[in-house]
């Protein structure tokens, strides 16, 4: 208290005050910076080789139609196998039977350690090989949910398993005692709770599933088939010029800001029901 | 009831009552009985060799202090513990029997927690219709009905559409009792239903809890009010350490103790003040005798 009151004449400054000083000049900083680098650059030469319109024109609509299309269904499809096996997993991770959690936590440990690349090429070739006159049913589209889900669902199982633990036991207690079973507990009264609690983790694991699109590659895929990363990379060996990369990373930010917000906005619907 | 006060507690008339309970519980059908059990959490035994019987339509206050295991017991009766040994009946079913439809009987048991334990993600009427839809197989339109009528009951109608989250500890509570209402059960388990409370939330609370005594609900009461215990527990159970050390009219129990330690916890809860910081040892307070 007294050294505030020997401080304030010394300055002149209030403590906001100096807050919002210190702001402003961080500010101002950082609009120098923005402004140097826009006077600097060479825009002509570099809009030339990163910005190319007729290249960006070529890569229309298929860009969309196909790339970003397929980047969705591979994501779409790899969430949906790693939602559903990864709410068993984390069922069986926190059953009574000790088989069940043994059997979740090597398969939590071994697909979240083996790199996604690996996974996805030992689906594609190693279950066919290991069962001949075995194909996925749906094609590529099933063996793509299968490589990519495999891993999703080791990850999603154990941000499953959290929003579970953080459900305040007194909430089984209250739907056990008015006479539900325990499949019924956690359905109607537990997975709701901890979805809402899981939903900023599990965004960032359908974020990280987008991206993990982009190596379908591996499985061997048709000009129909491509998504974004290989529709992008065709192109740039075609043209020998980087824009399809910029164009192709676009279309990714297309996909994830969009996801982003509907997860804010979710978030703030569920705040009052919390 | 919209505007539940609890009535100026008259002083207790111990040998009209006494009279009228013992004839009372001697006709009427066991709601509860326990049958020397025991509880152990590890090698901490929390009860030992505890038997009891409460009478269908009789309200039975648990007091002791903390950690004498009122709790556990309360917790033992639906289950929600599983005795070490010993047996728990509930009506004509053996909770205690391996092969009991436990959720069955839990359905005919309300029970009432100390943190309320709503769910937060339910409004209050779905709160209370939930169970009924899914474990009684009500229809909705039936289930609502029942709903609001106990709403009613506890002075809540005016909520239904809130969520848990903008209600008051003491409103909280009172859809709590209202949600276990809805299930019709034959009894009703209470572990400290006020201890959560601000001091001026309590009554409301004790005021719907006093009206379902009147309806002649039978209640396991675990409590630290004793002027509620005394008004309107038939029969007071003093526990300490895991033991029942005392039990009868609230008259004689809290009104006219028999035995030490029931002494010296009523005198400290009666009289927090009196407490000597002398007093206090590594265990709690030292007894008085
Ligand atoms: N789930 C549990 N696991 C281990 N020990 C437990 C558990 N529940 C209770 N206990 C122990 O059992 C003893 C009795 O607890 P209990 O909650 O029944 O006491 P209580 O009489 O209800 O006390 P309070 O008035 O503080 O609520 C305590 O020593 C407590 O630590
Ligand atoms: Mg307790």
């Amino acid at each position: 208290m007294t050294t505030q009151t020997v401080d304030r004449p010394r300055t002149g400054l209030s403590r906001r005050q100096r807050a919002r000083l210190g702001r402003g000049v961080q500010y101002a900083i950082g609009i120098a910076v923005v402004v140097l680098l826009a006077v600097k650059i060479d825009w002509a030469t570099f809009s030339a080789a990163f910005l190319r319109s007729d290249i960006l024109a070529r890569m229309m609509p298929r860009v969309i139609t196909v790339g970003l299309v397929n980047t969705l269904i591979y994501t779409a499809l790899a969430f949906v196998f790693g939602l559903t096996f990864g709410l068993l997993l984390a069922m069986m991770k926190l059953s009574s039977i000790g088989p069940y959690r043994w059997f979740a936590t090597a398969y939590i440990e071994f697909f979240r350690g083996v790199p996604a690349l690996v996974v996805l090429f030992m689906v594609a070739y190693g279950i066919p090989n290991a069962f001949p006159g075995f194909s996925f049913p749906g094609g590529t589209y099933g063996m793509v949910m299968v490589g990519l889900g495999v891993t999703a669902s080791a990850y999603m199982a154990e941000t499953i398993r959290a929003g579970i633990q953080a459900v305040p036991k007194g909430q089984v207690e209250a739907a056990r005692t008015l006479g539900m079973s325990h499949s019924r507990t956690m359905a109607t009264i537990i997975l709701p709770q901890a979805f809402r609690i899981i939903i900023p983790p599990l965004t960032n694991e359908i974020i990280l599933l987008v991206k993990d699109s982009s190596l379908v590659y591996v499985v061997g895929v048709t000009a129909d088939q491509y998504e974004l990363t290989k529709f992008s990379q065709d192109f740039l060996n075609r043209t020998v010029n980087p824009t399809p990369l910029i164009v192709g990373a676009c279309c990714y930010l297309a996909i994830t800001l969009p996801l982003s917000m509907l997860v804010r906005q979710l978030e703030r619907r569920y705040a009052k029901a919390r | 009831m919209t505007n539940p006060t609890p009535a100026p507690i008259p002083p207790s008339t111990p040998d009209t009552t006494a009279d009228a309970t013992a004839d009372a519980t001697a006709t009427r059908t066991t709601a509860i009985s326990i049958r020397n059990l025991k509880k152990s959490f590890g090698s901490n035994e929390v009860l030992k060799d505890i038997s009891l019987e409460v009478a269908t339509g009789e309200v039975v206050c648990v007091i002791g202090p903390s950690g004498s295991g009122k709790s556990t017991l309360l917790r033992c009766v639906n289950l929600l513990e599983e005795p070490t040994s010993g047996q728990v009946f509930v009506g004509a079913d053996e909770m205690t029997d391996p092969d009991v439809d436990l959720d069955g009987v839990r359905r005919r048991i309300g029970m009432v927690f100390q943190s309320f334990n709503l769910f937060p993600h339910l409004t209050v009427l779905e709160n209370l219709t939930v169970a009924q839809t899914k474990v009684l197989k009500r229809s909705r339109a039936q289930a609502r009905e029942v709903a609001r009528h106990n709403l009613e009951r506890v002075g809540m109608a005016h909520k239904e559409d809130a969520y848990p989250a903008q209600l008051s500890g003491g409103q909280q509570q009172r859809v709590a009792i209202a949600r276990s209402l809805s299930m019709d059960p034959e009894l009703m388990l209470f572990d400290e239903p006020t201890s959560a409370l601000d001091p001026e939330l309590v009554g409301e609370v004790l005021a719907v809890m006093k009206s379902l005594a009147a309806e002649g609900m039978t209640m396991m009461i675990v409590t630290h009010e004793m002027a509620f215990a005394r008004e309107v527990a038939h029969r007071v159970v003093f526990m300490d350490d895991g033991y029942v050390v005392e039990a009868g009219t609230a008259a004689d129990v809290i009104g006219n103790p028999q035995e030490a330690r029931t002494r010296s916890f009523l005198h400290r809860v009666l009289n927090p003040m009196v407490i000597d910081a002398s007093e206090i040892t590594d265990e709690g307070v030292a007894d008085l005798v």
